[in-house]
């Protein structure tokens, strides 16, 4: 299966654009979520693991 | 002046094909013995810590999986077996599986060390460079002795967990290491003898390209009698209780009786694809009774360390 084609726009000053197909945009939209999410995921754990640990979070063994 | 510039397409990969690229299966398993290393160390974890330790590696197994896709796209290109993966399909671009891939080792093996504890991250970090370097990269290509060496790296997981709860490695979870690596070559030796063709058009030096299908047959049989027994250290060394002996001793057993009928057999790959599937059981039976088995015992174990 091939990427889907780009759309392109000629604007009234000759000029040229990008415009994403709507699979393109949804795509993009769920990537864009699950990045969002995952990052969040992250934030929780360093917070969380910080309340457990205390104040010396980054104290650990080697 | 006109300038032409180089038409890049957007992307039309899906969160799909990005968990995908992880190869979750492969995860799973590498989460599972990852979690029994760390279940049957001696001491307390706390479970956050403890589930920040099985995310990380969760990760990174996810990155290493990523860069395998990433290096490997040709190669499953012309494998049936492969040839739906994301890159070859044309669903996402090497680049953007490279980016994950390397994203996700950077922040896995990060994290971890940050919050659990170095050694465990080093051991992490050398794990992902052990499979995408030495065995993706070299072994691969190179010699019939790739998934032999190679399974080094889905072996160490169970150290990697023990080395989250005790900082450190001891002799039981080497024990557990070379259970897995001596299951690794009979596992993927019986895969390969029913897809030979597949491993042929591709390339790929795997034994019975190399040596031939008796070959193969006779090292699934010589390697699973060596991992039969192997299988029962944890409970003749005192590791583990006798209820993990008979489960090891059974299912030994069984791989064993299999591996004899993968060794006579003469026509189609029944016995291949049996033993195959049973040692994906085998694997996952083993190391859920010493799952079991540790937290049945109690505080004071079965005289480990």
């Amino acid at each position: 299966m091939s990427p889907a084609p780009l759309a392109r726009r000629e604007g009234g000053a000759g000029e040229t654009g990008i415009r994403l197909t709507e699979q393109q945009q949804r795509a993009r939209r769920a990537r864009s979520i699950a990045i969002a999410v995952a990052l969040g995921v992250l934030v929780a754990l360093f917070y969380i693991v910080t309340l457990v640990k205390g104040p010396g979070v980054l104290e650990r063994p080697l | 002046m006109s300038v032409t510039l180089a038409r890049v397409e957007p992307s039309i990969a899906g969160v799909g094909d990005y968990i995908e690229l992880m190869k979750p299966r492969v995860m799973s398993l590498v989460v599972f013995t990852a979690l029994v290393g760390l279940v049957v160390a001696p001491g307390h974890v706390h479970p956050v810590i403890a589930l920040t330790a099985l995310i990380c590696i969760a990760v990174g197994a996810g990155a290493a999986g990523a860069l395998n896709m990433w290096y490997d796209a040709d190669i499953d290109a012309r494998m049936a077996r492969t040839a739906a993966r994301p890159i070859p399909a044309g669903r996402l671009a090497p680049g953007e599986a490279l980016a994950f891939g390397m994203t996700l080792a950077g922040f896995a093996v990060v994290v971890l060390g940050l919050l659990v504890n170095v050694i465990a991250a080093v051991l992490l970090a050398a794990t992902i460079a052990f499979y995408v370097v030495v065995y993706t990269m070299w072994l691969k290509r190179w010699t019939p002795l790739n998934i032999v060496i190679g399974g080094a790296a889905g072996a160490l997981p169970p150290i990697i967990g023990w080395a989250a709860a005790t900082g450190g490695v001891a002799v039981e979870p080497i024990v557990l290491f070379s259970i897995i690596f001596f299951w690794t070559p009979p596992h993927f030796w019986a895969l390969s003898l029913y897809r030979t063709e597949d491993y042929v058009r591709a390339g790929v030096p795997m034994l019975p390209v190399v040596a031939g299908a008796e070959e193969t047959r006779r090292q699934i049989l010589r390697y699973t009698l060596l991992l039969a027994p192997l299988g029962t250290a944890p409970w003749l060394l005192g590791y583990a209780g006798p209820c993990y002996g008979i489960a090891a001793l059974a299912t030994g057993a069984i791989m064993i009786a299999l591996a004899f009928r993968v060794r006579t057999e003469r026509r189609g790959h029944l016995a291949s694809k049996q033993m195959f599937a049973f040692s994906i059981l085998y694997l996952f039976l083993l190391f859920a009774m010493l799952l079991v088995d540790r937290m049945s015992a109690g505080p004071f174990g079965h005289g480990a360390a």
